[in-house]
C-alpha cells in the first residue's frame, strides 16, 4: 500500500520539475471577483425566489406559519394518503401532532427494507439556496439520517424562512459543516438519461413538498401548493 | 463489455460507420442539440459566467501545481475522520486493491454508482473475474450494461440509443440481471424510468458494498462529493455497510470554499440545471449514518504523466461535465465509440493520447478527430484550450519528442505511418519558403488547367469524392500585381 | 496610409479575384497597398498538422516580409488567427527548446501588427459603410477562427448591413462549424463531408443565392459541396462583395 504511495508521490513530484522549488501552495493565484449573491434582494425576495425555482424543478411549495403547520402537514399526508410516516427524533411534536399516519422511528438498526415499507418522511432542513432552489440536509435532529429522506417514495421537508434561507451557493457552503454528511435536494429526484432531456422521478423521493414555515405567529395556513 | 479499447481502428474509419448509421445521426443531432440550447440558457442567467470560469480554472492550476501536497494533505483529512486511504499507480493495482476490498467483506456482488475512473480502469470485468458481480446503477449505465453494450457520451453513456431502442434493451434482458422489465412497457421516458426504479430498487436494498467515483474531493476537510440526478447515488452512498471511493488524483481541490466556484460551474455546464437534483457530501465515516467503512482509492493511471507535460496538463481540469461533447461538430457525426475510449468527445481527443499514449493506431489518430473549430474551448466551464493540446499531441504523433510514460522520461520516434505526410509537408514547406518556385508552380497550374481533372485520383479522392475542385485561376494575385503594378516593392 | 497586403497562398493560387477586390477596396477607402513579393504561406496547414518545425521558416518569411509596416491586412480569418494566436506558440515552444528568443520576437511583432480585413475597416479605419453595391440575396457564415479565435463578432454583419441592395438571409446553425478544418478534409473525409452537407442544407434552406464568408478556404469547402449537390447557390469572399459597387458591379 505504502508501496503505491510513493511511487505515485515521487511521479507527481517529477511531472512538477518546472515548478520553482520556492513557489508555495497560496502562491499561485485565485481571483475570486465573481459574486458572491446574483443580484440584491429583501430576505422576502430571497424567500420567493427559493419558493419559484424549487417550484420550476417540480417540488410541491407550501407556505405557513407556526400556527398552520400542524394543520398542513396533516392535510399533506392524508391527501398522500399516507399510513405511516418516518419521524426523525429531534422533529418538533407540534407539527406532526395532528398526523392520522402511523410514527415512525429510524432506529439504527432498522433495514432498508423497513423504510421501503413507509410511506412518507417529514423533515426539517440545514439550510436553503434561493438562487438554486437547494434544501440541504446535514444529518441534524430534526432531520435524521441519510436514507430515511432518500427510500420513502415522499418526502416533506419544512424550511424555516426567512432564517433558513441564504441567497446563494457560496452563502450556504459558508453556513454548513463539512464534518456533517451533506445532501443538497433540488427537486425530486430526475434523469436526463433519455435523449437528454430530463424526466422526475427515479430512485430518490418522486414527491417532493416544501413548507417554508414563517417564524410569525396568526393567519391561517396559506397553502400556495 | 467496457473495459478493454485494444484494437480499436483509427477514429477515420471508426467514424465512418457511424457517419452512415442514420438512426445514430438523429439520435445524436436530437440530444445534442437539446442540450446545447438549454446549457447557453442556464449559462446565461449567471452574469459573472466569465468570472466563475475564471476561478475555476485558477483553482484547478493552483491545485495541480502543488498536486503532492494537497494530495497529502487530502489523505491526512480523510485518515482523521475514519477513512482509509489506498493509492494506485495503475488500473492493475487500483483493481486488486477494489477487489480485495471486496473479497474482504465475504460479499459477492457491488452496487456501483457511475464512475469515470472505474470504467477507464476496467474494474467490473476485474471483479467479473474475481467472481464478483457488479450493477450499474445509474440509468444510462444500466442501459449500457443490459445491453452489452459501451458508453459513448461521459454524461449519458447511453446517448446514442433513443427510447425506442431503450425500451426493447429494457423487454428483453432485464429479466436476467434481476427483476424484469414491467408488461406491456412502453417507450414513454417516464415509463422507463420507472421500470429502472423497480429493477435496481432490490439491489439497492439489500446492497452490503457500494463502489463509486467522486466529482471533488476537498483536501482541507477531507470530503468527498458526488453530483448526480436519479437518487442511485445517494443508495449506494449510503445504504451499504462498506463503500470504496475510486477517484482521480486530479479531483483534489484545496479548500472548503473552492467547492462554491464548481458547485455552479457544473451542473449548468452538464446538465444544463441551476442545481442538479442530489450532491451528497461524506468525510470519512459518520456515526450511525451510512457506510461503518470506507475506503478511498487514489488512481494516477497515466495522470502523473499528463501532469508531466506543460502544455497538455490544463487537461487534467477537466470536471467531466460534457459540454465540450454536446457542442461538438465532429461527436454529433462520429458518435462516441469512434473515439475507442471511455473519454470520448474533444475532451477525449486530447485525454486518452495522454493516459494511454499514442502508441496504438486509435490514440495516434485522435488529436486529429477535429476540425480545431473551437466551439469545445468556448463552452468549457474550466477553460481547457482544447485545440491547442489537440495541435501540441498532433506534434507528438508526427514530430515525435520528449514525453513520460509510467513515471519515466522516454524520447518518442516520430510516428510511422506519415512519412508520405511528412515528405510532402516538407516539400510544401520548402515551396513556400522560395517565392519563386512558388510562382513557377501557381504558372505550370494555370498553363494546365484546362486538363485538370474533375475528380482526383489516389489521396485526392478524399476532397473530391464529395467536393468539386476550385477552378485554377488563369493568373495568381502575384502575377496580376506584377503585370498591373509593375512590381512595386 | 499605407498597409500591406497579406494576400495568403490559397488566395494568391486560387481565388486571386478575392486579393485583387481587397486592394480595389483599401485603395477606393484611401488606403494605399504594397504587396511585399517577398510573402508566402503563414504555415497554418503545417502547424496544425502538427509539423510545426516545419512552420518556424515561415514565422521569419512572414516577419521579414512585412517587418517595414505598422499594418498588415489579410482577407483571411484564420490565416490571421495563425498569426496571432499560433505564432507566439512557435515562439516560446522554440525557446523552450533552448533555440533562443529569436522566433518569439519575430511572432511578437507580427502578433500586433496583423488585421483581419473587417477588423482593419472597423477598427482602424472607422468605417461600416464602404460604398458597396450588392443588389442579391446573402447569407453569412462566421468561418470559425474569426468567430471564436479572432472575436470577429458582429464586423462583418455590419459591414453587410450598410451594403446597398443587399438582402441578407438567416443561416441557421451559422456559428456551426462548416467541416472545412484544414487537413481535417481529407483525414478525416466522412465526417467532413457530414459536417458540410449539413451545412450546405442550410446554406440551400436560407433560399440566397450567395454565401459569403471572410475565409476562402471555408468557401472552398462549402462551394465545393454545394457544387456537387447541384446546387446554384455560389460562394463569394466578403471582400469580393464590399468591392463591389454601382460602377464597378460585381461580375
Amino acid at each position: 500500500m505504502s508501496d503505491g504511495r510513493d511511487r505515485v508521490l515521487a511521479r507527481v513530484r517529477r511531472a512538477l520539475a518546472d515548478v520553482p522549488r520556492g513557489e508555495r501552495p497560496r502562491d499561485v493565484p485565485v481571483e475570486r471577483d465573481y459574486l458572491r449573491t446574483h443580484g440584491a434582494r429583501t430576505a422576502g425576495e430571497t424567500v420567493d425566489l427559493l419558493a419559484g425555482n424549487l417550484a420550476d424543478y417540480r417540488a410541491v411549495v407550501h407556505r405557513t406559519t407556526e400556527d398552520g403547520v400542524g394543520e398542513l402537514l396533516a392535510r399533506l399526508l392524508s391527501r398522500r394518503g399516507a399510513a405511516s410516516v418516518l419521524v426523525p427524533p429531534g422533529l418538533p411534536p407540534h407539527w406532526t401532532a395532528a398526523v392520522d399516519a402511523t410514527r415512525v422511528h429510524d432506529r439504527a438498526a432498522s433495514t432498508p427494507w423497513e423504510l421501503d415499507a413507509v410511506d412518507s418522511v417529514v423533515t426539517g432542513c440545514a439550510v436553503a439556496v434561493a438562487e438554486t432552489g437547494t434544501i440541504v440536509l446535514d444529518g441534524g435532529p430534526d432531520q435524521g439520517r441519510r436514507r430515511i429522506t432518500l427510500v420513502p417514495d415522499h418526502h416533506v421537508c419544512v424550511v424555516r424562512v426567512p432564517d433558513q434561507v441564504v441567497g446563494s451557493v457560496p452563502e450556504a457552503l459558508e453556513r454548513l459543516d463539512p464534518r456533517r454528511p451533506l445532501t443538497w435536494i433540488s427537486g425530486p429526484s430526475a434523469t436526463s438519461d433519455i435523449e437528454l432531456d430530463r424526466v422526475e422521478g427515479v430512485h430518490g423521493p418522486r414527491t417532493l413538498e416544501v413548507v417554508l414555515l414563517a417564524a410569525g405567529e396568526g393567519g391561517r395556513a396559506a397553502d400556495g401548493g | 463489455m467496457s473495459g478493454t479499447y485494444l484494437g480499436m481502428p483509427a477514429f477515420p474509419k471508426a467514424a465512418r460507420d457511424a457517419v452512415r448509421n442514420g438512426t445514430l445521426r438523429g439520435n445524436l443531432r436530437h440530444a445534442t442539440h437539446t442540450i446545447r440550447d438549454k446549457r447557453a440558457r442556464a449559462v446565461a442567467e449567471l452574469e459573472d459566467w466569465e468570472e466563475l470560469r475564471a476561478a475555476g480554472k485558477a483553482i484547478k492550476d493552483r491545485t495541480l501545481r502543488h498536486l503532492d501536497h494537497h494530495l497529502v494533505r487530502l489523505e491526512r483529512a480523510v485518515t482523521a475522520a475514519g477513512g482509509t486511504v489506498h493509492w494506485a499507480a495503475d488500473a492493475d493495482e487500483a483493481n486488486r486493491i477494489v477487489t480485495a476490498l471486496v473479497k474482504a467483506t465475504g460479499e459477492s456482488e457491488v452496487v456501483k454508482v457511475k464512475s469515470m475512473a472505474t470504467q477507464e480502469i476496467g474494474l467490473n470485468e476485474a471483479l467479473e473475474a474475481a467472481g464478483v458481480r457488479a450493477y450499474e446503477t445509474d440509468l444510462a449505465e444500466l442501459i449500457v450494461q443490459l445491453g452489452d453494450d459501451r458508453p459513448s457520451h461521459i454524461l449519458v453513456p447511453a446517448i446514442h440509443r433513443n427510447r425506442g431502442e431503450i425500451r426493447d434493451v429494457f423487454a428483453r434482458r432485464m429479466g436476467r440481471w434481476g427483476r424484469a422489465a414491467p408488461e406491456g412497457l412502453t417507450d414513454d421516458p417516464t415509463d422507463l424510468a420507472e421500470a429502472a426504479r423497480l429493477h435496481l430498487r432490490e439491489k439497492f436494498l439489500r446492497a452490503k458494498v457500494g463502489v463509486s467515483g467522486a466529482n471533488f474531493m476537498v483536501a482541507e476537510t477531507g470530503t468527498l462529493v458526488v453530483v448526480e440526478s436519479e437518487g442511485n447515488g445517494r443508495m449506494c452512498l449510503t445504504l451499504p455497510e462498506t463503500l470504496i471511493s475510486v477517484v482521480g488524483i486530479e479531483k483534489v481541490v484545496p479548500t472548503w470554499r473552492d467547492l462554491e466556484v464548481f458547485l455552479q460551474l457544473l451542473p449548468r455546464s452538464s446538465t444544463a440545471e441551476r442545481m442538479n437534483p442530489y450532491t451528497s457530501m461524506w468525510t470519512g465515516t459518520a456515526d450511525g449514518d451510512g457506510p461503518r467503512d470506507f475506503h478511498l482509492v487514489l488512481l494516477d493511471n497515466g495522470r502523473t504523466d499528463t501532469l508531466a507535460d506543460e502544455v497538455g496538463r490544463q487537461a487534467l481540469r477537466c470536471i467531466r461535465c460534457s459540454a465540450c461533447l454536446n457542442v461538438c461538430p465532429v461527436y454529433e457525426r462520429a458518435g462516441g465509440h469512434a473515439y475507442g475510449s471511455v473519454y470520448p468527445g474533444p475532451i477525449g481527443a486530447i485525454l486518452s493520447p495522454q493516459l494511454r499514449g499514442t502508441g496504438s493506431e486509435v490514440d495516434a489518430s485522435l488529436p486529429y478527430a477535429s476540425s480545431l473549430c473551437g466551439a469545445c474551448y468556448e463552452v468549457c466551464p474550466v477553460a481547457i484550450d482544447i485545440p491547442e493540446v489537440l495541435v501540441h499531441l498532433r506534434e507528438r504523433v508526427v514530430q515525435g519528442g520528449e514525453v513520460t510514460r509510467q513515471g519515466v522520461r522516454v524520447t518518442l520516434r516520430p510516428a510511422r505511418g506519415h512519412a508520405a505526410e511528412r515528405a510532402a509537408m516538407r516539400a510544401a514547406r520548402w515551396t513556400l519558403d522560395h517565392p519563386g518556385a512558388l510562382r513557377a508552380g501557381q504558372r505550370l497550374a494555370s498553363r494546365t488547367r484546362r486538363l485538370h481533372p474533375e475528380r482526383l485520383p489516389g489521396p485526392g479522392r478524399a476532397w473530391s469524392d464529395t467536393r468539386a475542385l476550385p477552378k485554377v485561376p488563369a493568373e495568381s494575385f502575384r502575377d496580376w500585381w506584377q503585370r498591373t503594378r509593375g512590381g512595386a516593392r | 496610409m499605407r498597409v500591406a497586403l497579406f494576400v495568403t497562398c490559397v488566395n494568391d493560387t486560387l481565388y486571386p479575384r478575392t486579393g485583387r477586390a481587397t486592394v480595389r477596396l483599401l485603395e477606393r477607402l484611401g488606403v494605399a497597398v504594397d504587396f511585399p513579393a517577398t510573402q508566402s504561406c503563414c504555415g497554418q496547414p503545417q502547424f496544425n498538422t502538427g509539423y510545426r518545425h516545419e512552420t518556424e521558416p515561415l514565422v521569419r518569411r512572414f516577419d521579414a516580409a512585412f517587418r517595414a509596416y505598422d499594418h498588415v491586412v489579410t482577407p483571411s480569418g484564420s490565416c490571421a488567427a495563425m498569426v496571432r494566436d499560433n505564432y507566439p506558440r512557435v515562439g516560446a515552444k522554440a525557446a523552450a527548446e533552448g533555440r533562443g528568443g529569436e522566433l518569439a520576437e519575430a511572432a511578437a511583432r507580427a502578433v500586433t501588427k496583423t488585421y483581419e480585413l473587417t477588423e482593419f475597416l472597423v477598427d482602424v479605419l472607422g468605417v461600416t459603410d464602404v460604398g458597396a453595391y450588392f443588389p442579391h440575396t446573402v447569407t453569412y457564415h462566421p468561418t470559425c477562427h474569426g468567430l471564436r479565435v479572432l472575436g470577429l463578432r458582429d464586423r462583418p454583419r455590419r459591414l453587410l448591413a450598410h451594403v446597398r441592395g443587399l438582402r441578407l438571409r438567416e443561416l441557421d446553425g451559422a456559428e456551426e462549424c462548416c467541416g472545412f478544418g484544414g487537413t481535417f478534409a481529407v483525414k478525416n473525409p466522412d465526417v467532413s463531408a457530414a459536417m458540410g452537407a449539413d451545412k450546405a442544407h442550410a446554406v440551400e434552406a436560407t433560399g440566397a443565392g450567395t454565401v459569403c464568408a471572410v475565409d476562402n478556404s471555408c468557401l472552398m469547402h462549402i462551394g465545393g459541396t454545394l457544387a456537387r449537390r447541384g446546387s446554384r447557390v455560389r460562394p463569394v469572399h466578403l471582400a469580393e462583395i464590399l468591392a463591389a459597387t454601382e460602377e464597378e458591379p460585381y461580375a
